[in-house]
């Protein structure tokens, strides 16, 4: 919707309207993009070859139970019906009850969660604070050796098997050099002497005011967060150079090169802010990306999220665990792909009183 | 029949449909071989590729054949990749991993770039509703996380080959779609295809005829910088154990095997990773290069 030259201002009213319905479209594919996330952990559960009441009554279970599970797990209703209640299952929170912990999943995921999270916010934090710099300077550089050596860094991270370069760093900057602690997120020492506040180990450890026990974290989540921050770094710093170089390409930077303006001041203080809408839209992205890449380092650290939730319902059989993770997962992904879209609209120059 | 020699290759003269489409794509050829990046891309790929093709040529030991009392022994002359916890040869099991992963991309890609293209090529031809009900449809399959959806469906399925990749090829689709979408777009009001259009040529013609052929040269380079990500992949569902079944040797399936005695024998799991990161960086190059020499502003 960019006003152009010579043209009258649109009044309020259409203004007020076309937002509207811009809001609404977007609202409406948003809960159909939901819709179709439900649908897809629901197929998928139905697409289950062996028989899923055997799975949990085993084989030498009496009729009388195999038939109680077997309405239990609804399987005599019909297959909208089935979707119908799964549908209301999930909008109440309820995702069943896990095989493997005996407890309610929906409790499990919740405890699960935080881990995850905080994991991928410190990748994420990495990411942004090194790779923003990086890519200003493989713009002002572009097409020069600090440029190549960006784009070489980005690719490596492009291609690097997370669980692999996890596995090789436990070797030696734990097992072999002693710098950083091992698998999971807090010492044996502090496992009882911190309570669980936010469910984040770094919030929690300070809250307890005690700081042997915050250090101890911060040696646990350096490398499992270090790992994911390095692949944030190479997709962000990549993108900023393109925004960048994009923006450099345009008039209105001639001009302050006319003004006589250092390159740098125009990267930094002009083409850089302009840039905002499709970076937050790329920070989005690469979170939603870190969150996913969690999945395989958790396993590598036993760090208890999301994936190794995933992963040891994998390992037990627990199909209905591993769906109810891949839904979680699912949503987050998308919720943040939505604030990413969002995001690049509101910072959208061009968007300003449109 | 004249020679295949430079000046027939180049002439901007050319004889016939034939000698034209032939110097096209030898002048093509040039640009990549002029591209460093590209090169080193290329290499990397196409040597693995004709490794394991030539596997079975060269003097290696069997990669399933268990020796336990040779097991966990570091590289040397007779095991240059050293021995796993069965006593394999590593080097063996790492040349031979390579198979189902490049079984595995190869498959995604030649399922999810034809539909993708078809799918994207008659949203941007025809428009309107067919348009906007593709295009949400992408959206949908573009939103969901792809390692996890695959460990979702590998789960379900049960472990194997034909699992993995219909597990990557079912949420490889939508790039594709998108990118022949926006170029079948603009094909759609060019003169060429409106005179096509006025000359009574049906929408069928158009789109296989006119427009598709337009649009593969993007889709390959999208295909090439989507390898790496199918690679990953499948190394992560075979890490997790959701790949291809044991014995059979696997790059993601060998890290796992080696993460239990990883501070003793660390070749185990070292080697395979290795592959698996070359690989993906050998596609990587060759798309980030193709890429740099489809784009007409550089």
């Amino acid at each position: 919707m960019r006003a152009g030259l010579g043209q009258e201002p649109r009044p309020a009213r259409v203004r007020a309207r076309r937002w509207l319905v811009a809001m609404l479209t977007h609202v409406a594919t948003t809960a159909l993009m939901l819709f179709g996330l439900l649908f897809v952990t629901f197929a998928i559960g139905r697409l289950l070859p062996m028989d899923p009441v055997l799975v949990i009554v085993g084989e030498h279970a009496t009729p009388e139970a195999y038939q109680r599970v077997f309405h239990q797990m609804r399987l005599d209703r019909s297959v909208p019906a089935q979707f119908g209640l799964y549908l209301s299952d999930m909008a109440r929170g309820d995702f069943g009850v896990s095989i493997s912990t005996g407890s309610p999943i929906g409790s499990d995921l919740a405890r699960f969660f935080p881990a995850t999270l905080e994991l991928a916010t410190i990748g994420m934090i990495i990411g942004i604070v090194a790779g923003l710099p990086l890519g200003v300077v493989c713009a002002r550089y572009a097409g020069r050796a600090a440029d190549h050596a960006g784009r070489v860094f980005a690719l490596l991270g492009h291609s690097m098997p997370v669980f692999w370069l996890g596995l090789l760093a436990l070797l030696v900057f734990y097992a072999r050099l002693g710098w950083v602690e091992g698998p999971g997120r807090l010492g044996v020492t502090y496992q009882y002497t911190v309570s669980e506040v936010t469910g984040l180990v770094l919030v929690d450890t300070l809250l307890s005011g005690d700081w042997a026990a915050f250090r101890d974290a911060v040696a646990h989540i350096v490398l499992p967060g270090g790992l994911l921050g390095l692949i944030a770094v190479g997709t962000v710093a990549r993108m900023t150079r393109g925004f960048l170089l994009f923006q450099m390409r345009q008039d209105y930077v001639t001009v302050l090169r006319l003004k006589g303006l250092s390159e740098s001041a125009i990267l930094w203080r002009h083409a850089l802010p302009n840039a905002f809408g499709p970076f937050f839209a790329v920070l989005a992205w690469t979170y939603a990306y870190l969150l996913e890449g969690a999945v395989l380092t958790e396993t590598v650290f036993s760090w208890p999220g999301l994936g190794l939730y995933i992963a040891q319902s994998l390992f037990s059989g627990d199909i209905p665990a591993v769906l109810a993770g891949t839904l979680v997962v699912g949503v987050t992904f998308m919720a943040l792909n939505v604030m990413g879209e969002a995001a690049q609209t509101a910072f959208d120059p061009r968007q300003r009183g449109a | 029949m004249r020679a295949l020699t430079r000046s027939w290759l180049l002439t901007s003269e050319p004889e016939s449909a034939l000698q034209a489409r032939v110097g096209l794509l030898y002048r093509r050829l040039r640009r990549v071989r002029g591209n460093p990046i590209c090169m080193a891309g290329l290499i990397m790929v196409g040597s693995l590729v004709l490794l394991t093709i030539i596997l079975p040529l060269l003097p290696l030991a069997d990669p399933v054949s268990q020796a336990l009392e040779h097991r966990l022994q570091a590289p040397s002359f007779t095991h240059p990749f050293g021995t796993d916890t069965l006593g394999r040869d590593v080097l063996a099991r790492t040349l031979y991993g390579a198979r189902p992963t490049l079984v595995i991309v190869a498959f995604v890609l030649l399922a999810a770039v034809p539909v993708g293209v078809l799918i994207g090529a008659a949203a941007g031809l025809l428009g309107g509703v067919t348009d906007r009900v593709l295009m949400r449809l992408s959206d949908l399959f573009m939103a969901f996380p792809r390692l996890v959806l695959a460990i979702a469906v590998a789960a379900v399925l049960g472990q194997g080959m034909v699992t993995a990749m219909l597990a990557i090829a079912v949420t490889g689709w939508p790039p594709y779609a998108r990118i022949t979408r926006a170029e079948a777009a603009t094909w759609r009001r060019a003169e060429f295809v409106q005179a096509a259009e006025a000359l009574g040529a049906s929408k069928a013609r158009l789109l296989l005829r006119h427009v598709l052929p337009l649009c593969l040269p993007s889709a390959l380079v999208r295909a090439a910088l989507d390898a790496p990500g199918i690679v990953l992949i499948s190394a992560g569902l075979g890490f997790l154990g959701l790949g291809v079944p044991p014995p059979t040797p696997e790059w993601g399936a060998s890290v796992a095997d080696g993460r239990v005695v990883m501070f003793d024998a660390w070749w185990i799991t070292t080697f395979p990773g290795l592959f698996i990161l070359l690989l993906g960086l050998g596609f990587n190059l060759l798309g980030d290069g193709l890429r740099d020499l489809a784009d007409p502003r550089s």
